[in-house]
């Protein structure tokens, strides 16, 4: 199999020519050539991302520099108070909860963490949470409930940690009650899939009253490698795999599985952060607003009803 | 009643001539390797009356072994798969549903019924294994579903047996959200105070374990079942070791603290009355 990235490689190329440019290129030359490269580079990028496939929406959804939940606390709120600790066993880094405010507004923030270089990766877990993360997850959402808090989440994640010690302290039963809990949780819950949206271990966090999409990130039952190496017997056809799953974002849009797609700046998020944060905030802003006027006696009953609608059978 | 018969059947020597009689009067214990009279383990309950082994029983003969008098209403037959997403991996999605339809005579991998238990009228979902795995696509959530809104309208105790390997990939994030409506329903009955017990059977993983069968009021599993999160495999791949003996069986959870009682088939309608006779506030079941 190729570099699963290959199609992102003329891009960087141009890229890295413009950083070049600008540390060396002498000064009248430089303007004209670098507004060139430029335009020559946000044509690229419209071409590439005009037509990825799933597989390389794959890519994007994973992509090393892509915007992890830490960076959207550091955007997008102020006075972010991490709370640590399910109270039972430990503390899970690959779950970050707590409170911050929203452009004033009090805000519970809950979301995977992928780490960005390897100590990182190694702390985070690679983003896969244990029991602790997700019982921690619920307790930080209890508080936020007691106190009227919206909570928002972000979800990023390859999937729940398929360890021996995750399943020694209940994974299953970790994730099975947060989808319970969450679904009589009496504030509202605005859910954001960022990046990957890896089965259970992202649903765990994602029953809410409104659930978006980043783009270009995914949502699946199972990772387009496993579901090849099950149906097909070999990891390799992840390819055909992803595409199979209808994973992306736009494919969950059009069977009303999410609510929303936020678009991502042309080249992915990781291309302009600033910008995506721009796109994810004005989102989230309408939609608390629009939460903030509910009756939180009627959340339970409208976020059954949201997700009672979903699934396809005949004969019904 | 049959499953209670007292007098323990006789075990048969294993010989192995035995083993060209005719199809379907003598099986082989896939545990200890006894060779048994057909009759002999069905009178057990399907349990191997040598070593204890549970043998994998259909979603039917499940719901009769529960049941008062093994009598039961069907409800939701109808209810049956589509191919939301037209999907295809080496063999297309709709050609497995009628595969799996036609070899098992099941709509799909559950069976809704109601009746009494003990004298308590109670609604129980059972999951059929042998309908491709017992996998929870979007039938098997929205009868479940179903099941739990009928207790919840007739004020009556849920039970769902589990038996699967999981969500269903071909419905992808169909089956993933069916997590999330099922475990929405029983957040249902927690409200409205109606008991669910989940009954948990070889094997019981993935998605399916990782929602309702979890959620149990109380959780019970069938001796040597099989139940986790991920997968043995998976798990292996991921450590890069061997797990342990009795790694995710049923003995091992309750040891861990995740299921409430290991209970041996031939008692679980006995354990199931006498716990629903005490949520519900009905007298105790006759001995």
């Amino acid at each position: 199999m190729n570099d699963p990235r290959d199609f992102e490689r003329p891009i960087l190329e141009i890229e890295e020519q413009i950083e070049n440019l600008k540390l060396f290129g002498g000064e009248a030359k430089r303007e004209k050539e670098l507004a060139a490269l430029q335009k020559k580079l946000a044509k690229l990028r419209r071409e590439v991302f005009a037509k990825l496939t799933p597989w390389q929406v794959v890519q994007v959804a994973r992509h090393p520099r892509r915007p992890h939940f830490l960076d959207y606390v550091e955007a997008l709120f102020d006075s972010f108070t991490e709370l640590r600790g399910d109270r039972r066993f430990a503390d899970d880094p690959a779950v970050v909860a707590g409170f911050a405010r929203f452009r004033g507004r009090p805000v519970c923030l809950v979301g995977h963490q992928k780490g960005r270089d390897t100590k990182q990766k190694l702390l985070r877990n690679f983003g896969m949470p244990k029991p602790e993360g997700y019982r921690k997850a619920l307790r930080v959402m209890r508080l936020a409930e007691k106190f009227r808090v919206p909570v928002l989440t972000f979800i990023d994640t390859p999937g729940a940690y398929p360890g021996m010690d995750a399943e020694e302290r209940g994974q299953a039963e970790a994730i099975a009650y947060n989808l319970q809990e969450m679904a009589r949780l009496r504030t509202s819950v605005v859910v954001t899939v960022t990046g990957e949206g890896g089965s259970g271990g992202a649903l765990a966090l994602g029953v809410g009253d409104r659930v978006n999409m980043l783009e270009h990130s995914i949502y699946s039952v199972i990772s387009p490698e496993g579901c090849a190496a099950i149906l097909w017997k070999d990891a390799a056809r992840a390819e055909e795999a992803a595409a199979a799953l209808k994973l992306t974002a736009k494919d969950l849009l059009r069977l009303a599985l999410v609510d929303r797609v936020i678009e991502e700046p042309l080249g992915g998020a990781h291309a302009d952060p600033p910008a995506l944060f721009a796109s994810v905030a004005m989102v989230l802003e309408e939609q608390l607003s629009e939460l903030a006027a509910v009756d939180p006696g009627s959340l339970f009953d409208a976020r059954y009803a949201k997700f009672r609608a979903m699934g396809a059978v005949a004969g019904a | 009643m049959w499953f209670r018969r007292k007098k323990k059947p006789e075990a048969v020597a294993a010989d192995e001539r035995a083993v060209h009689v005719p199809k379907g009067m003598w099986v082989k214990c896939d545990s200890c390797g006894q060779i048994m009279f057909a009759q002999t383990v069905a009178d057990n309950a399907e349990v191997c009356p040598k070593c204890g082994y549970h043998f994998r029983i259909s979603a039917r003969r499940r719901l009769e072994s529960l049941f008062d008098n093994g009598s039961y209403q069907e409800f939701d037959a109808e209810v049956a798969p589509t191919d939301p997403l037209g999907f295809k991996d080496q063999k297309r999605y709709k050609d497995r549903i009628a595969q799996y339809q036609a070899a098992t005579g099941e709509k799909d991998a559950v069976v809704n019924a109601a009746g009494t238990l003990g004298g308590i009228p109670v609604i129980i979902s059972c999951m059929e294994y042998a309908y491709m795995g017992g996998s929870m696509g979007s039938v098997v959530g929205e009868k479940i579903t179903r099941a739990a809104e009928r207790a919840l309208a007739e004020k009556a105790p849920l039970i769902v047996v589990a038996c699967s390997g999981g969500a269903r990939m071909q419905e992808s994030v169909f089956s993933l959200m069916q997590m999330a409506k099922i475990s929405a329903a029983l957040a249902r009955l927690q409200e409205a105070r109606l008991p669910y017990i989940s009954v948990m059977t070889d094997p019981t993983t993935g998605g399916v374990t990782a929602s309702f069968a979890m959620l149990g009021d109380v959780n019970i599993a069938e001796p040597k079942a099989l139940i986790g999160f991920a997968g043995p495999r998976v798990i292996e791949q991921t450590i890069r070791q061997k797990l342990p003996e009795g790694f995710q069986r049923a003995e091992f959870l309750l040891e861990k603290g995740m299921v409430d009682l290991v209970v041996h088939r031939t008692q679980m309608r006995r354990t199931l009355a006498e716990l629903l006779a005490i949520f519900t506030g009905a007298p105790p079941p006759p001995p």
